[in-house]
């Protein structure tokens, strides 16, 4: 059963991440990437880790996604044309995928398994997801990155103010 | 089968039967409560006093020419009331009507799937819903619906954040995620007269932040007076002016379903969930005197001259009302409708509230809708949180 939804998950993220690439209209992309952060949020609902899971679902699904339709419907964006192709990708393009293929076969390879390789089990994400466990790791042993982040979110807010405000007279 | 499976199917039938029939007889309600307001009769020809009116407006929305529009992006054209309509009936699932009752020899939760996240997921149902109206509004390529999409998705972005805010105190004074955690902790009376619902609590009077939620409610199911995104005499219909027949009738339905799904969450939050609003032995009876007084009240307004056919329909309803009166005081049923009554009339006093505030008061202008949600509503609601934070903090006894 487990596996079964971790395929369906998985399939699911990869095909709307395929189509992301390949679609021509902006908004068709924008939805194919909401596909894409809401079978990640079931992944990590899979492994047990429900606060992440909604967290991704508000945050990315939500409020990050809307912001791009948003713009995307604001500026009327139409489907986008194929140019001719570049003269580098002509030349350089299936060299540089074959290389690239290889450096990743390569490094799959070499890393080294885990001696014990378990399936996929409902839950298995050790720390646990609660909200009450994520909180305890954030303000404790996680306490210096997220004072780092919140003054960094400051920053860009400031930035946004100072871009946003109206010239006083 | 198992137990769990067939309880859950159970209870998912009831659930969606019950739903239903509530948002089909909520607009006859709404009709009426606005023209009784407005000195109005509202719905009268079909059935007596319109009862059968939802009944007629399914079959006029099933039957009327379904129109697709020639330029518009038929595949969102056609997703986005099916994402609307979809999302906005998941989010009943995880609301719990009553306490743990025992069935058939088992016990179980009078609620469909409790999660342990449910507040959050009600969040993320909600932030996911914008893209049924915002894709509605841009696929139907008409300026009014893209006008009305864009308006729509601007205002619920922006009272998602007092809303969301405003819900994290009661969360503090439950101190879980859970709809259930936070029903149960708010049993109980102070000097055994006064509820311990979210709305009394002692650290800081919730009421603030009750009524800082009602407001982005409405903001957040755009209705008046935040119903900007269908404003008719600027924007035709807004989102829906190209929709017709039945996929008009899920942005319908969508939007009556979010209006219950905010007020089962305000009662769950704030009001105290099927916690009766005094102690158990004599609140029991409440609904049998309720509908008793009822009976009572059609029974004497029989006798006077109304219109044709009010002799016969007024003491029909009496009847009905006895009828409820006797089943609510049957004990062995009184553990299971005895809580439901409480919490059904929580949440339909403030669908009520809904109403009535449609009928009062006018629509907005966009930008003091815009200005109100940045400088008022969002710093109520930090206030709110960062005193509720503090009380919870320095008194963490008195929780």
């Amino acid at each position: 059963m487990d596996s079964i939804l971790f395929i369906i998950a998985a399939v699911a993220a990869i095909g709307c991440g395929l189509n992301l690439v390949l679609q021509k209209h902006p908004i068709s992309s924008a939805l194919s990437l909401i596909g894409v952060m809401s079978s990640l949020a079931l992944l990590y609902l899979l492994l047990g880790a429900e606060f992440i899971a909604m967290a991704q679902m508000i945050v990315y699904g939500g409020a990050v996604m809307v912001l791009f339709i948003f713009v995307i419907m604001l500026l009327n964006a139409g489907a986008e044309k194929r140019s001719d192709k570049s003269l580098f990708a002509q030349i350089a393009g299936f060299p540089l995928l074959a290389v690239l293929v290889v450096l990743l076969a390569f490094l799959i390879r070499e890393t080294p398994f885990p001696s014990k390789i378990s399936q996929v089990q409902f839950g298995s994400w050790v720390p646990g997801g609660s909200a009450e466990a994520i909180g305890m790791q954030l303000f404790s042993k996680f306490l210096y990155p997220f004072e780092v982040v919140s003054v960094l979110i400051l920053i860009a807010i400031l930035g946004a103010v100072v871009l946003a405000r109206k010239e006083i007279d | 089968m198992s137990f769990f499976l067939i309880v859950t199917l159970v209870k998912i039938a009831l659930v969606f039967a019950v739903f239903m029939t509530t948002l089909a007889y909520l607009q006859w309600v709404e009709r009426k409560v606005l023209a009784h307001i407005q000195s109005r009769t509202g719905p009268l020809r079909v059935g007596p006093h319109g009862l059968l009116q939802p009944l007629a407006d399914v079959f006029k929305l099933l039957t009327k020419e379904d129109l697709m529009p020639p330029h518009a992006n038929k595949f969102f054209y056609l997703l986005a009331p099916f994402i609307a309509v979809s999302l906005a009936l998941v989010s009943i699932s995880v609301i719990p009507f009553g306490p743990e009752v025992s069935v058939w020899g088992g016990k179980t939760f009078m609620e469909i799937g409790g999660l342990n996240v449910g507040i959050l997921f009600i969040l993320a149902v909600g932030a996911i819903s914008v893209y049924g109206i915002a894709l509605a509004g841009w696929s139907s390529n008409n300026k009014y619906s893209l006008m009305g999409g864009l308006r729509s998705s601007a205002q619920m972005i922006s009272y998602e954040l007092p809303f969301t805010l405003v819900i994290v105190s009661p969360l503090l004074l439950a101190n879980t995620l859970s709809f259930r955690g936070i029903a149960d902790s708010q049993a109980g009376y102070y000097w055994d007269f006064i509820p311990r619902w979210s709305i009394f609590q002692l650290p800081f009077p919730q009421i603030f932040g009750f009524i800082v939620f009602m407001i982005a409610g409405f903001a957040e199911t755009n209705r008046i007076p935040f119903d900007l995104p269908e404003a008719e005499n600027e924007l035709v219909a807004g989102f829906h002016t190209e929709y017709s027949s039945m996929k008009f009738a899920c942005f319908f339905m969508a939007e009556y379903a979010n209006m219950v799904t905010i007020a089962c969450v305000a009662t769950t939050l704030f009001l105290g969930s099927w916690h009766p609003l005094f102690p158990a032995p004599y609140s029991d009876w409440v609904p049998s005197l309720v509908f008793v007084g009822a009976a009572l009240w059609l029974f004497l307004q029989s006798g006077k001259i109304g219109r044709k056919g009010d002799h016969i329909t007024f003491p029909l309803f009496g009847i009905a009302a006895l009828g409820f009166a006797v089943i609510f005081a049957i004990p062995f049923l009184q553990t299971y409708l005895v809580p439901i009554f409480w919490f059904a009339s929580k949440a339909g006093f403030i669908l009520f509230t809904y109403i009535w505030i449609r009928g009062t008061l006018p629509r907005f202008r966009y930008d003091q809708l815009m200005h109100f949600a940045w400088t008022f509503l969002f710093p109520c609601a930090l206030i709110n949180l960062l005193l509720t934070a503090l009380m919870v903090a320095l008194f963490p006894e008195q929780k």
